[in-house]
């Protein structure tokens, strides 16, 4: 046991009362960790808010959620007029609810753009693959926990969706419909669904994302933070070990985050209070109809946050197996052909390829479909290692990397818009090219990464007072 | 699966006429609404979602609330229920009529607000004897619902021409060109527009009784939230220029 240290004599109150937590609890080393002297860089910018917000929205989804959880009630009978009794008859419900279905939507905003930092300034290169992991499964656990909040409003979308989403899994070889019927617990999404996911939405799902952020957290600071100029600073130390280009959290980031806040929540509230349908984007009309199990809505699409997923899904029909499986080969041979490895792997990659290729031709392409939707997803867990860029930052990569990257958020906002409209043949084409930009933004990156001239990285970041 | 629409008339139909807005901040029009709606909605619809004495909102008290508005209960706290049985219903008119609770939430789409929909739909009905129930409407091609205010607007047929499909010339649609009355109501027709857009008005705020808070409210906290904002970014920028 570490001594006790002893308040001084003439020490006030508060010093002694520190003094015995301390002496029981790291409560003035974690400050010190991670509040007072985690240096961070100095140079970040309008992207370094996301992270902070995505924790704001994260304790305004629980905070309402907890009193939402007060007046709704779990049974296909009575949910969706619960949600009706906290709009109408609790005071204040319907600024809670509104401030969490708002907050939900708001959560991906911020999460997709706190990934794209991540994107561009090569955040989770080494040493910080484990910091991107975490985020990646935070991500994948976000997805679960709006899908299955969704359904708690019991309204058309909710359980429309809900039935096709699940269905999905059906489609999953040899497992399928016992899985399928593990998530709905019927074979139908029905009451006994609705209580599993409200199980999992309110205790399960959030005490693991909880955990996730904090492992996130500290792995982010067991390394320290990267910044726009991918510069790492703690290999400029001054005297008394400090980084040069780093400063307090606190106070510099505190203040500045609650800058960030303050206009995060100017927007938030706009939209709570003037618009919180968004248009039918966070709040859908068809989820104001009772769901109905004999009624099929004419366009059941998923919430917004999910559409460019949606979109990949929908991309992989029967036709669309070909190209894939074309792919699929040219991708082996090229590999064989080009990067040096033993013949055992050669022959490896080849047996694999035709592995996969015969799978392909006997499942059913929506199987392929739901494979290619969770793809897209999981490929992000892979970006440490398919990064092969000299350098971390898209300040200093060649010019025309940048207009990769243009691309790729183009397209993702083109998948995007196509999921949220019904299929059509040109849609169904587009998704298909957006489909293989995708995956091939990801997939050539080994190779693309590497290309062209890079600028040289400066020393020391680049910053101007003010 | 049958393909009938949720949200959206199935088979599509006339492009909606705008709603007049300035109805839903005026509580005349409010209580004019509310009166039309439990006398000639709640017979077939419910408003289960609905309190009477939420009607206190647009300015009711719960002395006119009981003595005028309320037919199918004595305690004001109750909700809009009816006792039409769902199986009566769908035998009577071939499908059960749905709550109106949420109607003007729930018929929002691309072409227009929920109001917007529904001041075309109350509006748009016709004679047309191939139907069970003798009615037919342009917003809702093949609705169920009978022309349940045709004593106001008296009775109408639609006149139709048939036209090539604009998308595939092999076709040919049906177009609707106007109206032909047949009997007068006892309203003109822009009385009766008038009736309807404070009936949907009402529907309007029926279904977010807490709207006129919410914006009230908004106001307010944007306000605030500008004025914090001010202050947060120079307070930022003090602490900053500490920072070379």
């Amino acid at each position: 046991m570490a001594t006790f240290k002893e308040a001084p004599a003439d020490a006030s109150a508060a010093q002694k009362l520190m003094t015995w937590v301390d002496n029981r609890f790291p409560a003035t080393q974690l400050y010190n960790e991670h509040l007072a002297e985690y240096y961070a860089p100095k140079n970040f910018n309008f992207w370094y808010f996301f992270g902070s917000l995505a924790l704001l929205v994260l304790v305004i989804q629980i905070v309402t959620g907890i009193f939402l959880v007060m007046h709704y009630k779990p049974d296909a009978a009575v949910a969706f007029a619960s949600v009706e009794y906290i709009m109408r008859d609790v005071p204040w419900g319907w600024l809670i609810r509104y401030m969490h279905s708002t907050g939900a939507s708001a959560f991906f905003v911020v999460v997709y753009m706190h990934m794209f930092r991540g994107m561009i300034y090569g955040s989770y290169r080494k040493p910080r693959e484990l910091v991107w992991l975490f985020g990646c499964a935070i991500f994948l656990c976000l997805m679960a926990e709006a899908f299955m909040g969704y359904l708690l409003p019991w309204g058309q979308m909710s359980y429309w969706g809900a039935q096709v989403i699940v269905n999905l899994f059906s489609a999953i070889p040899f497992i399928g419909p016992d899985l399928s019927l593990l998530i709905r617990g019927d074979y139908v999404v029905s009451d006994a669904t609705l209580n599993r996911f409200f199980s999992f939405h309110v205790i399960a799902v959030p005490l693991v994302l909880l955990g996730l952020v904090v492992a996130h957290i500290i792995a982010l600071h067991e390394v320290g933070s990267n910044n726009p100029d991918g510069v790492e600073i703690k290999a400029k130390k001054n005297a008394e070990g400090r980084p040069l280009d780093g400063i307090p959290f606190h106070p510099y980031y505190t203040v500045h985050d609650v800058l960030g806040v303050s206009v995060f929540l100017l927007i938030f509230s706009a939209i709570v209070f003037f618009a919180p349908e968004l248009g039918g984007y966070f709040l859908e009309a068809n989820n104001f109809i009772p769901a109905d199990s004999m009624k099929t809505p004419l366009h059941i699409a998923p919430v917004w946050y999910f559409t460019p997923y949606y979109s990949v899904l929908r991309a992989i029909t029967s036709e669309m197996m070909y190209v894939l499986m074309a792919i699929v080969v040219a991708g082996a041979a090229l590999a064989v052909l080009k990067i040096r490895m033993s013949g055992l792997l050669k022959a490896v990659v080849l047996g694999a390829a035709a592995v996969v290729v015969l799978l392909m031709m006997s499942i059913d392409a929506k199987f392929w479909g739901v494979v290619g939707m969770g793809g897209a997803v999981v490929i992000l867990f892979f970006l440490p290692w398919l990064d092969h860029s000299e350098v971390k930052s898209i300040r200093y990569r060649p010019d025309w990397h940048k207009y990769f990257y243009a691309l790729f958020v183009i397209n993702f906002f083109m998948l995007g818009y196509l999921g949220v409209q019904p299929v059509s043949p040109l849609g169904e084409r587009l998704s298909q090219i957006g489909t293989v930009i995708y995956f091939g933004f990801f997939l050539l990156m080994p190779w693309w990464s590497r290309l062209g001239t890079f600028k040289i990285v400066p020393d020391r970041v680049t910053f101007a007072p003010h | 699966m049958a393909a009938l629409s949720g949200a959206h008339a199935s088979g599509g139909g006339i492009a909606w006429d705008k709603f007049p807005e300035e109805k839903s901040t005026d509580v005349a029009a409010l209580q004019s609404g509310a009166k039309t709606f439990v006398n000639y909605c709640l017979n077939c619809h419910n408003a289960a979602f609905m309190r009477y004495n939420r009607l206190r909102d647009i300015d009711l008290t719960e002395a006119q609330i009981k003595s005028n508005l309320m037919f199918a209960t004595d305690k004001v706290g109750d909700t809009m229920k009816v006792s039409l049985d769902p199986k009566n219903a769908k035998d009577w008119l071939g499908a059960v009529p749905p709550d109106l609770t949420l109607i003007a939430r729930s018929r929002s789409g691309s072409q227009g607000s929920g109001a917007d929909y529904l001041y075309t739909f109350l509006r748009t009905f016709y004679r047309d004897q191939t139907k069970p129930t003798g009615w037919n409407n342009l917003a809702y091609p093949n609705a169920a619902m009978p022309h349940v205010l045709w004593q106001w607007q008296g009775q109408r047929a639609a006149k139709f021409v048939e036209e090539k499909d604009p998308h595939d010339e092999s076709r040919t649609i049906h177009k609707f060109e106007g109206f032909e009355t047949l009997t007068k109501g006892t309203m003109p027709q822009q009385e009766f527009d008038d009736s309807i857009a404070n009936l949907v008005a009402y529907l309007n705020w029926m279904g977010e009784p807490a709207q006129g808070t919410r914006t009230r409210l908004g106001v307010w906290v944007l306000l605030f939230l500008s004025v914090f904002i001010v202050i947060a970014w120079r307070l930022n920028a003090s602490f900053w220029k500490d920072i070379k």
